[in-house]
């Protein structure tokens, strides 16, 4: 295994598996307390509209991927809020809307799409110097957005009505982190894939909220599991010879059923 | 003359274009103890998101004559995931949120005030538990306590005796008059009968506001009010709704 470290590709996707487990982390901690998950899948699958359009055009997929996530995320909170349309059925449209932009723009597109596999399965081992300086400019916002404004971000989660009382921007702090989930779920994409990338950013905080109930807590135990899965199942991908993004999230899940237990036996002791 | 805190004109709110609210009338005035009472989805939630600039208004206007932070709320605890990760402690200092220059950046002082508070409700043993680890109760204490810490001078209280028992009911109750020294109180309630007793002033919401300025109200006044309520009341707490009471 030790002779893996000298391939480059092997080196970045440690790189990614440590910058996704970060961002996933803290991003997917705030997704999971607010249970705003169904979002999170109807973004991921939405910004396939975007990758779709950047085969037809020629331009990078992750960035149209990220155009089509983060006006998605935007439409999201701003119909939800001012038009009277409920929440889950905006989801379901936007959802639907960038599946089918998706897949109609990759038929179209002359030629073989290549790579196509490994946006929607994910492919830690094919990562770009462009991916990982992406996810690194994430995560540093991320760091620095949450540790400057981790109060205000706390309690807009639990009491939006509250805090409007206590003059917190809350409207302008809904649309950042909005905007910050979008990025985040793509640039993970590369890791999982869209179909899975959701996963990445739940179950790692699933499984921490099983042993504790404070916000902060829950996010640095979220970036330890999140560096297990994708390290694990990075592992156990190469070992076997099984696609890493599955592997990944089923060792996730693993884990999971680990931690259940775990809790089962010591609830009854 | 006591000082007006709010003044409310004429003040309508629709909601996907039917009138919650109609017409509304209604001054605040420092020391007042205002019940708020009327049938569910009569407006009374309404009111008070109105009051703090949640809900906008189609027509009429609300002033108020004080800081908008000055403004302590205790929303209804159905209101609340009561799942989310947050401790008991962090819940009473976001009502401090307001009063800092960085959001969110806490000095020793409102953390003192948090831990007196706490204190003085008999939860402070609670202070590092999740929110959702409490009972009903216990709950309405730090959510009471979050809504004091700003040291406010209009309390709003929407619907605080649901989901506790009959002890916790007087105490809050008592608790609240004494608090009626410093600040006004708006208690908002389906139950006229159990406060009537702590209440110095009614209005009856039921799309359109009815102010009657004195604690007791007949039913004959009630139906008048198109504000249809069954008085209810529960056990031995203090209940005279129809006649006045002795206040032993």
């Amino acid at each position: 295994m030790f002779s893996l470290f000298q391939y480059d590709f092997f080196i970045n996707a440690l790189y990614a598996a440590v910058l996704a487990a970060i961002s996933c982390g803290i991003v997917g901690t705030y997704i999971v307390s607010k249970r705003i998950v169904f979002i999170g899948g109807g973004l991921s699958h939405a910004s396939f509209g975007g990758i779709g359009l950047g085969y037809y055009f020629g331009f990078n997929p992750i960035l149209g991927a990220a155009v089509f996530a983060v006006l998605s995320a935007l439409g999201i909170e701003y119909t939800t809020k001012k038009a009277s349309i409920r929440e889950d059925s905006a989801i379901a449209i936007l959802w639907a809307f960038g599946m089918a932009v998706g897949i109609i723009f990759v038929y179209i597109t002359p030629g073989y799409a290549p790579n196509l596999m490994s946006y929607l399965f994910g492919s830690i081992l094919t990562v770009s110097h462009l991916d990982l300086y992406l996810l690194i400019g994430l995560s540093i916002l991320l760091i620095l957005f949450f540790t400057t404004f981790f109060k205000p971000i706390l309690y807009v989660a639990f009491d939006e009505d509250f805090a409007r009382t206590q003059n917190i921007p809350v409207t302008k702090i809904n649309y950042l982190l909005m905007s910050l989930i979008a990025l985040t779920i793509v640039f993970n994409i590369r890791v999982v894939g869209i179909i899975l990338v959701i996963s990445l950013l739940t179950l790692p905080q699933i499984i921490a909220n099983l042993f504790t109930k404070n916000f902060l807590t829950i996010i640095l135990a979220s970036i330890v599991i999140g560096l297990a899965g994708t390290l694990g199942g990075l592992a156990i991908s190469y070992y076997l010879d099984i696609p890493s993004g599955a592997t990944i999230i089923f060792f996730l899940v693993i884990l999971f059923l680990i931690g259940r237990i775990v809790k089962w036996i010591l609830s009854r002791r | 003359m006591s000082k007006k805190l709010v003044e409310i004109q004429s003040l309508s709110v629709a909601y996907n274009g039917d009138n919650v609210l109609k017409d509304v009338d209604l001054d605040i005035y420092e020391n007042d103890f205002l019940g708020v009472i009327g049938p569910n989805g009569g407006g009374k939630t309404t009111l008070v998101k109105a009051i703090l600039g949640l809900a906008k208004p189609v027509s009429g206007s609300i002033q108020l004559f004080f800081d908008k932070g000055s403004i302590g709320y205790m929303p209804q605890i159905s209101r609340f995931d009561t799942k989310f990760p947050i401790s008991v402690f962090d819940v009473v200092l976001s009502g401090m949120a307001g009063k800092g220059k960085l959001p969110g950046k806490l000095s020793k002082k409102g953390q003192n005030k948090a831990k007196e508070l706490l204190e003085q409700m008999g939860v402070i043993h609670l202070r590092k538990k999740a929110i959702g680890e409490l009972s009903g109760g216990e709950m309405q204490r730090v959510f009471l306590c979050r809504s004091l810490i700003s040291q406010p001078e209009l309390l709003i209280l929407d619907e605080p005796n649901t989901y506790v028992d009959n002890q916790f009911e007087r105490d809050l109750f008592n608790e609240l008059k004494k608090l009626n020294d410093r600040m006004a109180i708006m208690l908002v309630s389906h139950d006229v009968g159990t406060i009537a007793y702590y209440i110095k002033t009614i209005a009856c919401v039921n799309r359109k506001l009815h102010y009657h300025p004195s604690n007791i109200i007949t039913e004959k006044q009630l139906a008048a009010y198109d504000c249809p309520l069954q008085i209810i009341t529960h056990g031995d707490v203090p209940h005279t709704v129809l006649k006045e009471h002795d206040k032993s």
